[in-house]
């Protein structure tokens, strides 16, 4: 009941659904920064949506288990194979026994979560089985993995066992997720922002009208942008408060930085935007020299869009369910 | 009181515009904590606290539900004015315990102990004895895990921060950014003035609640010996 990582990749991390409750302790959400495509892809195992796999940055990882197990990946466009073919994201897939699994990052694109049937038994801290990184705890011993690394996989939910008899004979699921789901970009190059506290102090529509270039100090904390220097037209002192992931904030430098999953949890550096819950997996896509550019929707859209999603994601839901019977 | 989205999933309380006197606005902000947290308001799912407002995290899905026809923020606005402007009384439970945080002043450990001292134009002694003779308030914890925000620096220790932050600032530094003092629970990147350094842990995950102090705490500043601090830290 182990997974073994034969090659780790680049940056490889054990990761569920975020540290939800601790934010007043200073402790980050964390989690997948695609929450989205993490509960996809465990939903197209049998998994409970919480449930532990990986999120893979760019590199490439080769993983094998000492038993079967379901797996499915979702996120940016990587080349993912299982004994030699080809698996699409959104596709359930079986990797059989000391089978060997080779996920691959493409040249354009920056993670994608890969999930195995009864997910990873790591020890819950704080009420998530995330890797904090940056304090070190969560996740496998509270780091990326390395090569040679041993992980505890959990036992198999009941709903895999009949996603499993299905792929005894073809291997490889000819159903799934949609391509939208399973390969998460920005479908029309921007990323949509709801006004910040601080937008007022920044020339009219500064944001929505330059393009900015993601920097290679970017990680997981946050996208750091550089191009357009958004200067305030109105200096007042800001008070620290509390900031998320999706939140843009522009240090005196003036180069902005959107911050994701494992950003701090209070900041003093005025907030010009928030990039809105559904463009975040969009945003988790970026690599270090892309373009980006914003668009603003208001909040009562960006709130319908989310609603969405989560109606898409109930018939999805209900669509595995059949799928399974 | 004023409301400002803090993107779509959370909303953020101003109770004052201005830190204006600490003790007071901490009073403020933790009255409007404890409100909301009995209130249980459907769909929000976690509160915190800063120097002048409270951030309300929600599940747009659960608040919409709700809210049916109206906006979920507006609703979600309504139900937040409506529970602070209950006259209830504040229990002031959880934060308001004393801490008493042994510090080691010396040399290697207080790498901007000289600054601070000509900044302050006093000896490096009388840096040592004003930070440890006040009394602090925790404001909020953040920026890393357990790390406290501070108010009560005696004004003629205050000084900027440091002009480009530092790599690492070891875990333990006691420091000081503009009025403020805090102590970085683990090492990492950070821009305050260095003075000193705590043997005591103030972050532990295995713990519950994780982070030694909290939101109301009161903390004291003792001074500790170069011995000292190696039996406390062992």
């Amino acid at each position: 009941m182990k997974l073994h990582v034969a090659r780790a990749g680049f940056f490889t991390t054990v990761q569920d659904l975020g540290r939800a409750g601790y934010r007043a302790s200073g402790v980050s959400v964390g989690g997948a920064l695609d929450p989205h495509a993490m509960r996809v892809a465990n939903l197209l195992v049998g998994n409970n949506e919480a449930s532990a796999g990986l999120e893979l940055t760019l590199g490439s990882a080769r993983l094998q288990c000492d038993d079967d197990r379901v797996i499915a990946w979702a996120g940016g466009s990587f080349d993912v194979q299982v004994g030699g073919h080809p698996v699409a994201g959104g596709r359930p897939a079986l990797l059989r026994k000391g089978e060997e699994l080779i996920a691959t990052a493409p040249p354009d694109g920056a993670r994608a979560w890969l999930v195995f049937s009864g997910g990873f038994d790591v020890p819950v801290v704080l009420g998530s089985r995330s890797t904090d990184f940056r304090s070190n705890f969560g996740g496998f011993e509270g780091r990326a993995l390395r090569d040679g690394d041993l992980l505890n996989l959990g036992k198999s939910f009941p709903g895999t066992g009949r996603i499993a008899a299905r792929l005894l004979k073809s291997h490889i699921a000819s159903w799934g997720a949609s391509n939208e789901w399973s390969n998460t970009r920005s479908s029309h190059g921007f990323l949509r922002f709801i006004r910040g506290a601080a937008s007022s102090q920044f020339s009219h529509a500064a944001l929505s009208r330059e393009s900015f270039q993601v920097t290679a100090e970017s990680d997981r904390m946050g996208v750091r942008l550089e191009g357009a220097k958004l200067m305030r037209t109105e200096i007042t002192d800001l008070i620290s408060e509390a900031v998320v992931p999706g939140t843009i904030q522009v240090p005196p430098d003036g180069h902005p930085i959107l911050l994701l999953g494992d950003c701090q949890t209070i900041g003093g550096y005025p907030k010009i935007a928030h990039v809105i819950s559904v463009d975040l997996p969009a945003a988790a896509q970026l690599r270090p020299g892309d373009a980006v550019r914003f668009a603003e929707v208001t909040l009562e859209q960006a709130q319908q869009l989310l609603l969405a999603r989560e109606r898409d994601l109930q018939r999805f839901r209900i669509g595995i369910r059949l799928q399974t019977q | 009181m004023k409301f400002v989205a803090l993107g779509d999933s959370a909303l953020v309380v101003h109770l004052r515009e201005e830190l204006g006197k600490p003790n007071e606005t901490l009073t403020v902000v933790r009255r409007a904590l404890e409100l909301l947290q009995r209130a249980a308001l459907p769909g929000v799912t976690e509160l915190t606290a800063s120097y002048t407002t409270v951030a309300i995290f929600f599940d747009p899905v659960i608040v919409a539900r709700h809210a049916n026809d109206e906006s979920s923020t507006q609703w979600l606005i309504a139900r937040v004015t409506q529970t602070l402007r209950k006259p209830r009384a504040f229990r002031g439970k959880g934060g308001g315990k004393l801490f008493e945080i042994p510090v080691c002043y010396d040399g290697e450990f207080a790498l901007d102990l000289a600054a601070v001292a000509q900044h302050a134009g006093v000896s490096e002694q009388e840096v040592v004895r004003r930070h440890s003779g006040g009394e602090y308030r925790v404001h909020c914890i953040g920026f890393t895990p357990g790390f406290p925000y501070l108010s009560g620096l005696p004004v003629e220790l205050a000084i900027p921060r440091r002009p480009s932050p530092r790599k690492h600032v070891p875990m333990g530094s006691v420091a000081i950014g503009g009025e403020q003092t805090g102590i970085y629970p683990q090492t990492s990147p950070g821009g305050w003035n260095v003075i000193g350094r705590t043997p005591r842990r103030l972050f532990d995950p295995e713990q519950a609640p994780p982070a030694l102090l909290q939101a109301g705490d009161c903390v004291r500043f003792h001074p500790i010996t170069r011995a000292e601090f190696e039996t406390l830290a062992r």
